[in-house]
This record gives C-alpha cells, sequence and structure tokens, in this order.
C-alpha cells in the first residue's frame, strides 16, 4: 500500500526532472505538455516556442533565446572558443567528462553552457550572458564562471547594464569543487559590479536550479521569471526522498516563488524583450 | 566533554581499520592478563603500541577518498561544540535572524582565540540524538546563513575577524527550506562575505558539503583538515546522478577530488592542517589545538593587511579560481578560412573590422 502511495505521489510531481523535455520531437505535429492540445510545429516556433492554445513555454537553447530577445544579429560574442581543461580528469561509467562535453557540443549553441556577448536590446546595449541548458544541463564549471566573470567585468568598464539568462540545472560535478568555487567567484563579481552602481538584471527560465540558483542568478537587482519556470535550490527528487512528503502542487514553479517573495516579476516570453528595455530606462542606464 | 582521548569502542573502528582494531584487542587482552594473573607484559604491550603507531601511519597516509569521507563522518569526530569549549574564551552565542527565527544548525557566537577578539560562525551536526533532531543533522535553513550574516555584519561593524568552521551534509532540502529561499540566502551571503570589511577564515573541519558549506565558507583564506572532506555533491548524489546508482559512491567519491590533498592541489584550500595519528576523533585535544594554532597564526598574518589590500587580494582570490581550468582552443578549419577572407577585405579596404564575430542565431 505504502509502495502504491509513494508512486502515485511521484505520479502527481509536475515535472521535476531536470532531463529535456520531449519538446521538439522529429516531424511536423508536436504535443503541447501543458495543454497536451496536438499543435503544428511551426506554429510554435514562429510563436517564440509558446504554446498558442495555453501558453506554455516550451524549454529553449541559447540560440533561440539570443533570437527571441536581442535585436537581430547584434550579437557579438566573446570568448567563442573558450573550453575546459578537465580539472578532475573526470571519468564515470567507462565514459569521460570530455566525451560527454564533446556530445553535448552537438546539440548546443557554443562551446560551452554560457554564451555572452554585448548585444541591443530594442536599441539599448547590454552585457548578455545566456545559459545554454542543451550543453550539460546548462550546468556552471570553470568556463562558465570564467566567462560570466569576464562579461561582468566588461560590463563594470563599458558601464552596461548585464542580463543573464539562467537555464541550468545547476554546478557542474565533474569539475568538482572548482565548480563550486564559481558560485563564490560569480557571487564576488557581482558584488563589485554591484559597488559600481552597476544594473543586473537576472531572468530565470525553465530550469534554474542548484548552484546557480544559489549564487548569481539570485542575485539580480531585479529578477525576471518566465511563467512555468521551474526554479528552486534542491531537486524535488531530493526533497521527497529526504522528507518523504508529497511536494505541493506548482512547488518550485515561478509562480511559487512570485508567492514566496523571490522573483520580482514573472513575465510572457513575448514581452521579456520591451519589460528589459523599460527597466534598463527606468534605472537611467540607456546609453543610447 | 572535554576528554583528552576518545575512547574508540569495539563499533567505531572503521571498516578499513581491522588490523588496529585487532591490535588493540591484543592489547586490552594482554593488560587483562597481567592484573589477573599478575605477570608483567609491559614489554609485549610495547611492542604492540608501537606497532600499531606504524600501522595507523601506514593506513592513514593512503587513505583512498572514500575512506576518508568515512573518517570526516566519524561518530566520535569532534564537532563544534568541542572547538568552542576548547579553544573560545568566553564564548556567548548570538541567536537569530531576527527575520524568521533561530536555526541550531548554525551557531553564531563572540569570543576570543588566542588574544584575538573573533566572532564564530559554525556548523553544529550533534553528538546525541536529541541535539542531532534540533541541530537538523547539521543541515541549516534559509535562516541560519541569514543569521550567520547578520552575525557578520555586526561584526563588520566594530572590526572583529570572522571564523568560520564548517561541518555540514549540506544545505537542508526541504519544503520550508524552499520556500523561504534557500538558494537566495546563500546566494546572499556568498556576494556579501566576498566584501565584508573583515579577515574571514574559514576552516573546514569535518564534511564540507557543497553550496551548504560554500553559504559560510567565502573568505580571506580557506583550511581543511587532513582528513576532512569539501565536495559540490555528496558522493551519494553524484553516485545516483552520475552512474544512476547510489551505491557506487565510493567510485563517486575518488573521481570528485574532494580530499584535502586535491583541494591543496587545485587551490581550493590555502592550508591542510595536521590530524593526530588515526584521525581527529583520537584525539581532540591535538585537533583541536592544531586549528587554534592555524587560526591564530593565520589572524596576526591578515590584521597586518590594510583592509582595501585584504579585500583586494579576496577577490583576486575568488576570481582566480578556476581560471586555470579553462583554456582557449585555436580557431578551427572552417573559422580560419573565414578569418583570413574577413582579414583579406579588410586589408582591401572594404568594410570595417568589428572586434568580435557575431553568433549566428
Amino acid at each position: 500500500m505504502i509502495k502504491t502511495m509513494a508512486k502515485k505521489a511521484k505520479a502527481s510531481w509536475d515535472g521535476f526532472s531536470l532531463k529535456p523535455r520531449r519538446q521538439m520531437p522529429e516531424g511536423l505535429w508536436i504535443k503541447c505538455p501543458g495543454c497536451e492540445k496536438l499543435l503544428f510545429k511551426k506554429a510554435v516556433t514562429d510563436n517564440q516556442d509558446i504554446c498558442p492554445e495555453c501558453n506554455y513555454h516550451f524549454r529553449i537553447g541559447a540560440a533561440d533565446r539570443i533570437k527571441y530577445l536581442v535585436d537581430e544579429g547584434s550579437f557579438e560574442q566573446y570568448l567563442t572558443q573558450m573550453v575546459t581543461t578537465d580539472p578532475l580528469n573526470f571519468h564515470f561509467r567507462g565514459t569521460t567528462y570530455k566525451e560527454r562535453a564533446k556530445a553535448s557540443e552537438k546539440v548546443s549553441a557554443g562551446k560551452e553552457a554560457i554564451l555572452v556577448g554585448k548585444a541591443f536590446i530594442k536599441g539599448r546595449p547590454v552585457m548578455l550572458a545566456v545559459m545554454d541548458f542543451n550543453y550539460l544541463g546548462g550546468s556552471m564549471g570553470a568556463v562558465v564562471g570564467e566567462k560570466l566573470c569576464v562579461a561582468i567585468e566588461k560590463a563594470i568598464v563599458e558601464s552596461l547594464p548585464l542580463v543573464v539568462v539562467s537555464s541550468t540545472g545547476g554546478a557542474r560535478m565533474h569539475e568538482g569543487v572548482v565548480s563550486l568555487a564559481q558560485m563564490a567567484k560569480t557571487s564576488a563579481a557581482l558584488a563589485k559590479l554591484d559597488d559600481h552602481g552597476g544594473l543586473f538584471i537576472s531572468v530565470l527560465t525553465d530550469p534554474t536550479t542548484g548552484g546557480v540558483t544559489a549564487s548569481f542568478a539570485m542575485l539580480g537587482d531585479v529578477i525576471i521569471a518566465e511563467p512555468g519556470a521551474l526554479i528552486g535550490f534542491a531537486g524535488a527528487r531530493t526533497i521527497y526522498e529526504t522528507i518523504k512528503v508529497e511536494l505541493p502542487k506548482g512547488f518550485q514553479r515561478a509562480e511559487f516563488l512570485l508567492e514566496h517573495g523571490f522573483v520580482d516579476m514573472i513575465v510572457h516570453r513575448k514581452e521579456l524583450r520591451s519589460e528589459i528595455a523599460r527597466l534598463i530606462d527606468y534605472c537611467g542606464k540607456n546609453q543610447t | 566533554m572535554a576528554h583528552k582521548k576518545v575512547n574508540i569502542g569495539k563499533g567505531d573502528y572503521l571498516a578499513f581499520e581491522d588490523t588496529i582494531a585487532d591490535i588493540d584487542s591484543q592489547i586490552s587482552e594482554l593488560t587483562r592478563l597481567s592484573s589477573v594473573k599478575g605477570i608483567d607484559y609491559s614489554a609485549e604491550i610495547q611492542k604492540l603500541q608501537r606497532r600499531q603507531v606504524a600501522e595507523f601511519g601506514r593506513i592513514y597516509s593512503n587513505l583512498t577518498a572514500w575512506q576518508t569521507v568515512q573518517v570526516a563522518r566519524h561518530p566520535k569526530r569532534p564537532l563544534l561544540g568541542e572547538y568552542l569549549n576548547l579553544m573560545v574564551k568566553d564564548f556567548r552565542q548570538l541567536h537569530g535572524d531576527r527575520c524568521f527565527g533561530d536555526d541550531a544548525a548554525i551557531v553564531c557566537g563572540t569570543g576570543h582565540i588566542g588574544r584575538e577578539k573573533v566572532l564564530i560562525v559554525g556548523q553544529n551536526k550533534g553528538r546525541d540524538t536529541k541535539e542531532k533532531i534540533k541541530c537538523n543533522f547539521g543541515c541549516p535553513n534559509p535562516e541560519g546563513y541569514r543569521k550567520a550574516l547578520a552575525k557578520m555584519k555586526f561584526a563588520e561593524k566594530f572590526n572583529i575577524p570572522v571564523v568560520t568552521l564548517i561541518d555540514t551534509p549540506g544545505a537542508y532540502p526541504g519544503i520550508g527550506a524552499e520556500e523561504r529561499g534557500q538558494a537566495q540566502a546563500i546566494a546572499v551571503n556568498l556576494m556579501e562575505m566576498s566584501r565584508l570589511r573583515v579577515p574571514i577564515i574559514c576552516i573546514v573541519i569535518g564534511e564540507g558539503g557543497s553550496g551548504g558549506a560554500l553559504g559560510i565558507g567565502v573568505g580571506d583564506k580557506m583550511a581543511i583538515l587532513e582528513y576532512a572532506y569539501y565536495s559540490v555533491i555528496s558522493p551519494e548524489g553524484c553516485a545516483a546522478i552520475l552512474w544512476r546508482d547510489g551505491t557506487k559512491a565510493q567510485e563517486a567519491a575518488e573521481a570528485l577530488k574532494l580530499t584535502s590533498k586535491e583541494l591543496h592541489r587545485l587551490g581550493i584550500a590555502d592550508a591542510i592542517i595536521a590530524e593526530p595519528l588515526g584521525g581527529a576523533h583520537r584525539n581532540t585535544h591535538d585537533a583541536v589545538y592544531n586549528v587554534e594554532q592555524y587560526i591564530i597564526r593565520t589572524l596576526r598574518e591578515l590584521k597586518r593587511m590594510s583592509i582595501d589590500n585584504l579585500l583586494e587580494d579576496r577577490y583576486k582570490k575568488l576570481r582566480a579560481i578556476g581560471t586555470a581550468s579553462t583554456m582557449m582552443l585555436p580557431l578551427d578549419d572552417t573559422e580560419k578560412k573565414i578569418e583570413i577572407a574577413a582579414s583579406k577585405i579588410i586589408e582591401a579596404g572594404q568594410i570595417k573590422p568589428i572586434s568580435t564575430t557575431p553568433v549566428e542565431v
């Protein structure tokens, strides 16, 4: 009986998994996980990967994110060739970290889990960092920490507002405590930005969990979340296994965080551009 | 509370300490016989003790990562309470985060170490069941981190250095913890500790469990006890995710490179604090003494620096971690061709150069 209860509890979780959801299978038609309607794939991609029926926000990679967010062709990327040296020489189950990283590259937008660079959003120059969940679950290792720090420092030097779009499972286990230290490193760099009066807009998208949430993602002057995004510290499975209590509905969703006071606003993907532009203007950080 | 030596009972030997347990039982058997029969076995006992010391040296100089984790989690390992009792004079606890409550997993208070005034922030796992439950087995809730920050701000105001003693399996993963913003509480601590205007010394005394440890673990100096560990995730957690099998924790521990030696090599730990023969749990006094001496020495060193230099060094240190673990790949062939073509066009004066190539989206 207990077993069946546990099964029921498991079934009632709404998407705790950090694995990429089946979002864009091959073919012309896809099923929306929100309203379970069958949708014409092109209708969804033309709609910024949002379900036209129920406004479900599909999980998207960094390339799509940049396409939807910045002025067309305005993204000038830095440090595209930066990769990890695999500090721990990590290998597991007959494979290695390097092999996994190589395999990830095929589906990701860049050579690492974050793209940084200068871009324009509605004509306003920003320093932009976009995490890519397609690359090893968007996890933060030495390269992510380093690239983000470079972006933060450039934002300080050039007095640009910083926009970071998070989409991540957390710290990268394959780099052990080096990846853990990136939490401190990025937070320290953000403290510098803060001391210089720089504006930092943190955008939390599906999913933002673990060490990234517990560092830079939660340090924005303004924190914006996408509707329905999974945002939290511990994974739902870990919590369930620790306390063995069924998790409340909508637990760790953007709306849950808004209710508990940890995000400033939830913004629809299509309005993200104008919302960020408005914030930049409001804070007097518009240089053009 | 402050015993000079912790008596290790039969069940307290770790799995790899068979030979030591053997020698111990032989010694106690001989002592028993000598008192019962009145025969002098002291020469034999001495011989056994010498063998045991050699055996300790042999085992403990070659601990595997997983064995280190076992030592760090030993039920008799000195906890925060012992450190406070033995090395902090005039300790007064400061409670509460002024927002929600008081978390017993993080203990803050004023006191003196050596001749220096310090603010202590430490994580407590609890010795007996009652205490363990009270302090949540050393897993802090958000109010614990907020309390720590509030007390550190207090120390900053009165120019008192901060010493943090880290010993936690990790920040608590619970519904309440998420509702009250575990991630946000840790994040704010990282940011504020990186610019706190007093010296901060962080010491891992037992388990350094991920973000839960880092939440009070940002400072000028980071030291780790010889058989403590510090990791991004528990070996069990890593095994469950990467090996898809929680029982492969042993392999995961090796792969995670979480021992003091590795951390020092990676530049995470500035110093390794030696433990007594056979681990801190075999001689609490000596273990605490070594930590105390490290703190006194390091405080003296840090207090000599001006606060601005200190902060600059702290930032440089944090900023540098992991930089050496990155490298720039040379551009691959197609990219090179494009670069060359572009440079030719630029040379021909057809277009202006741009600093970086925009990504294709």
